[in-house]
């Protein structure tokens, strides 16, 4: 056990530091109420500004374009963009999940043809696989490709497509065979989102921004060059995406996370209740060192499954502690945001008494969210019982 | 950055793991707790055998001369069975303690004979008001002699010495010294004994002042934690066992989600003690700036956990839950008792925001960092 960043991973920390340093832009935070297209564009320049210095793509191999980064430095890269207060990058999904699909299941053609384009934000991605009447039960989806010549027709919906609205490109989960078992009938195909018969509306979400998108497809054609592994394997090229959605990226979170907390406590020396200072009142003291102890757990958690994984290669299926862990906590910590504030914390950007932007009404909803996107509380609770405990399957 | 163990540190707890489930099953244990017998000195004598007595302590005084770490790797095992008697409280405690403010000769007196497994001690630290807070600490000393009460002494009637945490320092009273009276204090865990401890003019040995005696207090803490660690692991899997033999509707109840999400609630509280104890104990271990504020988070989360963990476990068990001959009530025992020792969840939060929120909320009034 040593906690301490090897020789390598200190030079590599500080190479990254003073690039970010150097370039990290200083007014994203003051973009809140740009349009959400103006916003994008300007997530589109830093990626490409990351793209140029050889910060996009660090966990690609480096014959992809990528940086070849282990995954420590992975965990590196993630924490200093978040103690830079870095933007986020315009292709996420494209780099962090279909990328990696791309690099472990597609053809030398498609990796030609697709990856350099993710790198440089050139070409934004998104994803199709949940549905309406396919969430949790993502392998019931119903969204059907047809072989018809040289081609598939596609028909069907799909729903909370992040960045479906700007996407070029889109990673979607198909039926390609509706005679067998539901997990042994899906295709992955690379959809181009111009392609006629597609039609994009923006969801309108809990916090009044639309973040994701509902996509349908009416007779679609997809060539079928654009099938990513085999036809009716599918399922395994999507299970491939979604463990990488359980990647290094959480590291930054915790650190966005502690930074939030700093902030809430910095809050409570200044805000005044009965007559002292409400850092001074036991019970909210009793709350803010509840979140300030389970963020510290966080990382020990993190660094402690990151280490094992490290070690064996493999994501395992205890990473679903970790999803857990942090969507219930980004939960309390926004509650614990809105007990210390008040009234306050429920005032918009926009009302010239709001505390911080608006950022702590628009957290208390957006967090909402975490324990159902990217696999609900339920269905990571499910893995635990199943795949780690070893329990009978439920379903 | 490698947060895991090494090779000889998986080798030192598979061996620890070992060696407690051939020499301490739970049969035993039962036996030793429905005889009322604090210990058993077989036990102890193989335990000092293998080294445990001295594992973090120096080889000058018959030590092992190992880490924060291997210690609290030790105590996970020792918790995972639930070994009955004084080894917390001799050696994390006490031993811990006298290494931190004694000197050299009286090391060479108390702790060597710990070490070797020759003695047994603990530490003499509640008084009526039974905080955990240093600052509460009344019981003085003079003329060398002691007057007073202490409560909540575990082990003392097999303690060959007690440490007695005064308001001049920390002191050594012999087992056998005039005016020393201990009494029982029958209590929940039936595994781990409280007394009551009496002075009457009784003499003691001043070893050192209580400067060194928060940070040793934390290294027995994170002990400590990590043996609600190996509790709450023991209780899982007793529970996830249970969950998959016991059938109802035709089934195991284990298929039954309000089953398995409980089991998978005890697996994240039980994984996040671990990272927590293992943490801390490293960050002592290395003197870290924040080695304070781990130990409060690990025994703060430990202390909620232990406790939810037992309670969803014997709920899984239903009424063979509730049955005296089920095993499980001697680890929910246990669980209570390890909350509030050293502080519980509420003690250790306010210590947390006097390290973490005071010191950045009220600019210019510095904090002793080490302060219990």
């Amino acid at each position: 056990m040593d906690l301490n960043l090897t020789s390598e991973e200190t030079q590599f920390r500080d190479e990254l530091r003073s690039w970010l340093t150097a370039n990290v832009p200083t007014d994203w935070a003051e973009r809140r109420e740009e349009s959400l297209e103006s916003r994008f564009e300007y997530l589109r320049t830093w990626q490409r500004k990351l793209f140029e210095g050889g910060w996009a793509g660090v966990s690609w191999p480096k014959q992809y374009g990528g940086r070849g980064a282990n995954l420590m430095q992975q965990v590196i890269f993630w924490q200093e963009m978040a103690l830079a207060s870095a933007p986020p990058m315009a292709n996420t999904l494209g780099l962090g999940l279909i990328g990696p699909t791309i690099i472990a299941f597609g053809t030398e053609t498609q990796k030609t043809r697709y990856l350099a384009k993710i790198l440089s934000a050139e070409e934004i991605w998104c994803q199709g696989f949940s549905e309406p009447n396919a969430g949790s039960d993502l392998a019931s989806l119903q969204t059907e490709a047809r072989l018809d010549g040289g081609s598939y027709l596609v028909n069907g919906l799909k729903t909370w497509n992040s960045y479906g609205w700007v996407a070029n490109w889109c990673e979607l989960v198909v039926r390609t065979d509706p005679n067998v078992p539901k997990h042994k009938g899906l295709t992955v195909l690379l959809v181009d989102m111009k392609s006629p018969g597609i039609n994009v509306r923006p969801l309108r979400q809990i916090t009044g921004e639309s973040e994701f998108a509902e996509v349908s497809f009416r007779d679609v054609r997809v060539p079928i060059e654009n099938i990513v592994g085999n036809v009716n394997q599918g399922w395994d090229v999507a299970i491939g995406t979604l463990m990488h959605e359980r990647g290094t990226f959480g590291a930054g979170l915790q650190i966005t996370f502690r930074r939030n907390m700093e902030r809430l406590i910095e809050l409570a020396g200044q805000l005044q209740r009965n007559g002292k200072s409400v850092a001074q009142d036991p019970l909210i003291r009793q709350k803010l060192a509840q979140c300030y102890a389970e963020i510290e757990i966080m990382r020990w958690n993190q660094m402690r499954a990151f280490s094992r994984i490290s070690a064996t290669g493999v994501p395992g299926p205890e990473g679903s502690i970790q999803k857990i862990f942090w969507s219930e906590l980004n939960q309390r910590l926004q509650q614990v945001a809105q007990e210390l504030l008040g009234p306050y914390g429920q005032l918009e950007a926009v009302s010239p008494h709001s505390v911080d932007k608006g950022t702590w009404a628009y957290g208390y909803l957006r967090s909402r969210g975490n324990t159902i996107e990217a696999g609900t509380s339920e269905i990571q609770r499910n893995i635990i019982g199943h795949f780690v405990l070893g329990l009978p399957r439920s379903y | 950055m490698q947060f895991g163990l090494n090779e000889s540190q998986e080798i030192l707890k598979q061996n620890a793991r070992q060696f407690f489930g051939g020499e301490c099953p739970m049969t035993h244990v039962r036996h030793l707790a429905e005889n009322k017998q604090p210990y058993d000195p077989a036990l102890w004598s193989k335990m000092a055998a293998q080294g445990y007595m001295g594992i973090i302590f120096p080889e000058k005084y018959d030590g092992l001369g190992l880490g924060t770490v291997e210690l609290i790797l030790l105590m996970e095992e020792a918790g995972r069975a639930l070994l009955p008697g004084p080894f917390w409280s001799t050696v994390a405690v006490a031993g811990g303690v006298i290494d931190a403010v004694a000197s050299d000769a009286q090391k060479m007196r108390y702790l060597a004979p710990i070490c070797r497994g020759e003695a047994r001690s603990t530490l003499a630290l509640l008084e009526t008001g039974a905080t955990w807070d240093l600052a509460d600490v009344k019981l003085s000393v003079s003329g060398g002699k002691l007057s007073g009460e202490k409560l909540f002494v575990l082990d003392a009637d097999v303690a060959d010495f007690i440490l007695v945490a005064a308001k001049s320092g920390v002191f050594l009273v012999e087992a056998r010294a005039p005016g020393l009276s201990i009494t029982p204090m029958p209590a929940l865990d039936l595994t781990r004994n409280f007394y009551a401890v009496q002075f009457k003019d009784t003499p003691a040995e001043k070893l050192g002042t209580r400067t060194n005696l928060a940070r040793a207090l934390d290294i027995a803490t994170s002990a400590l934690v990590a043996e609600m660690a190996g509790g709450m692991q023991r209780v899982l899997d007793l529970t996830v066992d249970y969950a998959k033999m016991r059938k109802q509707f035709g089934k195991p109840i284990g298929t039954f989600q309000a089953v398995q999400h409980k089991c998978a609630d005890m697996y994240l509280e039980t994984e996040s003690s671990r990272s927590a104890a293992y943490y801390a104990a490293w960050a002592l271990e290395h003197d870290a700036p924040d080695a304070a504020t781990a130990t409060s988070i690990a025994k703060m989360y430990a202390s909620d956990a232990c406790r939810s963990v037992g309670n969803r476990g014997i709920q899984i068990h239903g009424g063979n839950g509730f049955a005296w001959e089920n095993d499980i009530h001697l680890y929910y025992r246990r669980a209570k008792a390890s909350e509030t020792m050293l502080g519980d969840a509420t003690f250790h939060r306010e210590r947390i925001a006097r390290l973490v929120v005071d010191s950045v909320s009220t600019a210019g009034c510095s904090n002793d960092r080490s302060s219990r």
